[in-house]
């Protein structure tokens, strides 16, 4: 392998790890406040959808991932009322949420999978040129948003005040609420963030990956993004290895086809399975860890209803 | 009229509340109702807008002859099953099946209705009132192929499929052999992605291919994303899949091989309204029409214009066939001798790789 391909090979699993990561650092939020959303592949097309639509409009990209996320965070509001306000089952409203979502971004895309758009450009355009550099430079501000996005949200959960809040609802929903935390508002702001960021990672899909709208473009990430954070226990800086990890597993199947080496010789759907072997082992060996911690919040998926 | 799963429901069980009125019984006087099911959207730019533009061409055709009816994201699985039954009830005459996984329930569902026809897209299984209808859509990849054996600079290919079907195989082969008729050197790699519909894959997929030094690309899925990648980088290019993609690929698109299934749906369902309908398998190709090549690039010169005109002349006219021997597999071990052509049961169950061809695992 020369220098050139490998550069070329790091810009393609940077650009596949993207959506994934930002979509899973939303879900992460949203589970470590003790709710589990298994909505993130429909509020991801929501936003893809609305990502093209607006890019298709106005060409503004910025403006088209603003939106993606405001129409990320409309439909986490669905998701929000039913299980937070009505205490619905999270699973089932969940499932329910990503049907709607599918179906919601077909009908609204209707008419628009013969329409070309442009990708978002990469945010320093200088650098962007030069054959080294632009392993470091090359991306667009998606790229580097996802990257700010991680060290943020560890930053938020592990130092802040608000962060210790929003575990603390996570973890033990009661206490919070005794101690005079509105346990429902901080879960629908979580909700919400969640909501926000699957919006922007839908609008990857189009601004940043494959510059059009198909009907259920986002192939099933949004389910890589809820598996991935159980694979990196709920902690951020795990989950940006995990989501690389990732977004290497599928772009080594490609390269390693494309280019006929030793590596083409694994079948395609042992490659396709990777990710999900990949959680279930570290799923194992997180339950057979002596001290039995999962690290799982304790509350994830409880509904909270308050005794008076 | 089109109508959506809930008011086919709706008709389907008046139907059934009514079984003295079968749906022959008026079919005399009325419209010939011909319904279609889909597997994905209309939307898709690709496979199912092919067969509703299809539709859309029948109704032009026939008039007030016709009336028709399409249920979109059928699944492969007992839904299909269920929404041909309600299709059947509800009094159509004709039906077109149109994704290869219906094959078992098309079969189920004709046998309770021996007056209704059906016919099956890609299928092989056949009855008295099924039939089977297809696409030579490998003669449009044998016209594709020399475009791209006479532009590719690296003389390496690559081929984006969903999976390693019969159907696949054959566009592989015939794109292949055509490239090397021009270039003896010209190599091919398919490149599986296990998915007909997965956009961003397809692209990175290309990727990869323009990253490691091909510089023409096909693809057998139904979208437009390899092609805009191919646009992006400023590779020699690649071919519309379905449809014209011009639109994605201004520069990139050498030209696209067009699905037309209109023709089709017009002789069927004028066959039936004449009574002279029957169970047959129909597989045409560029000769018919159903097949077409569209509209050639800016970046094709004359010389090789006339080269893939002749090609897809050759085949209209039956002097030229792709799967005429001598044909080598990618051991190099002859596999078609001089002179002698694959038959077409041959081609169907096609699941090796001519001399060129970068074997996938």
């Amino acid at each position: 392998m020369t220098t050139e391909l490998i550069i070329a090979v790091i810009i393609t699993v940077v650009g596949a790890s993207t959506p994934i990561l930002i979509a899973a650092l939303g879900e992460l939020v949203v589970e470590r406040a003790g709710v589990l959303n298994l909505g993130v592949e429909g509020m991801m097309l929501v936003g893809a959808i609305t990502g093209f639509v607006i890019v298709f409009t106005t060409g503004n990209h910025y403006l088209a991932i603003a939106l993606a996320a405001a129409a990320g965070v409309a439909t986490s509001l669905i998701f929000g009322f039913l299980t937070l306000s009505l205490s619905a089952n999270q699973t089932a409203t969940g499932l329910a949420l990503t049907i709607f979502g599918t179906g919601f971004s077909a009908l609204a895309g209707q008419g628009f999978s013969a329409r070309p758009v442009t990708l978002l450009g990469p945010l320093f355009p200088g650098l962007a040129g030069d054959p080294v550099w632009r392993v470091i430079f090359g991306y667009s501000a998606l790229v580097y948003f996802a990257l700010f996005m991680v060290l943020a949200i560890w930053w938020f959960l592990k130092k802040t005040r608000a962060g210790l809040i929003l575990r603390a609802v996570g973890e033990n929903d009661l206490s919070a609420h005794s101690i005079g935390y509105s346990v429902i508002g901080v879960r629908y702001m979580a909700v919400m963030f969640g909501g926000a960021m699957a919006g922007i990672a839908g609008a990857c899909f189009p601004l940043l990956l494959t510059p059009q709208w198909a009907d259920g473009m986002t192939a099933g990430r949004g389910w890589i993004a809820v598996a991935l954070v159980v694979f990196a226990s709920w902690r951020p800086l795990r989950l940006l290895v995990g989501a690389y990890l990732f977004g290497l597993v599928m772009t080594t199947e490609l390269y390693a086809k494309a280019g006929g080496g030793p590596l083409s010789a694994i079948p395609s759907e042992l490659w396709a399975a990777l990710p999900y072997l990949a959680t279930i082992v570290v799923l194992v060996l997180i339950s057979i860890r002596r001290d039995a911690s999962t690290n799982a919040p304790a509350c994830l998926g409880k509904p909270f209803v308050p005794s008076n | 009229m089109t109508i959506n799963r809930r008011t086919i429901l709706k008709s389907g069980l008046t139907a059934a509340m009514l079984p003295l009125l079968s749906s022959v019984a008026f079919a005399q006087d009325e419209p010939l109702k011909v319904g279609f099911i889909y597997i994905g959207t209309i939307n898709d730019n690709g496979w199912n807008y092919a067969h509703n533009q299809g539709r859309l061409y029948l109704e032009e055709q026939l008039g007030d002859a016709v009336e028709t009816t399409y249920v979109e994201n059928v699944p492969e699985g007992p839904d299909a099953e269920r929404v041909l039954r309600e299709l059947a009830q509800s009094g159509h005459d004709l039906i077109f099946a149109t994704s290869f996984g219906y094959g078992d329930y098309v079969l189920k569902v004709a046998q309770q209705f021996p007056d209704v026809k059906f016919e099956h897209a890609t299928g092989y299984q056949r009855a008295d009132n099924v039939a089977t209808y297809n696409a030579r859509f490998h003669e449009g990849r044998a016209v594709a192929g020399t475009v791209a054996g006479h532009m590719s600079e690296t003389g390496k290919g690559g081929y984006i499929g969903s999976f390693p079907i019969p159907e696949v195989v054959m566009g592989v082969n015939a794109f292949t052999l055509a490239a090397r008729k021009v270039n003896p050197d010209f190599t091919m790699t398919p490149v599986y992605i296990s998915t007909w519909n997965d956009p961003a894959k397809e692209a990175d997929a290309a990727r990869a291919m323009i990253d490691q030094g091909i510089d023409v690309i096909t693809q057998h899925t139904d979208g437009p994303a390899a092609l805009q990648v191919a646009e992006e980088r400023g590779i020699v290019g690649g071919f519309g899949q379905g449809a014209d993609m011009s639109a994605f690929a201004p520069q990139a698109q050498l030209t696209s091989i067009i699905d037309n299934w209109g023709p089709h749906y017009v002789n069927a369902a004028q066959a039936v309204i004449d009574g002279t309908w029957e169970s047959k398998d129909s597989w045409p190709g560029l000769k018919e029409g159903e097949v077409q090549i569209g509209p050639y690039g800016p970046k094709v010169p004359e010389d090789v214009k006339a080269a893939a005109e002749a090609v897809k002349e050759g085949q209209i006219d039956g002097t030229f066939n792709i799967f005429t021997g001598p044909i080598n597999d990618h051991t190099g071990a002859e596999r078609v001798p001089a002179g002698v052509t694959l038959t077409d049961a041959e081609l169907l169950s096609m699941d090796w790789y001519v001399e060129g061809v970068n074997p996938p695992s």
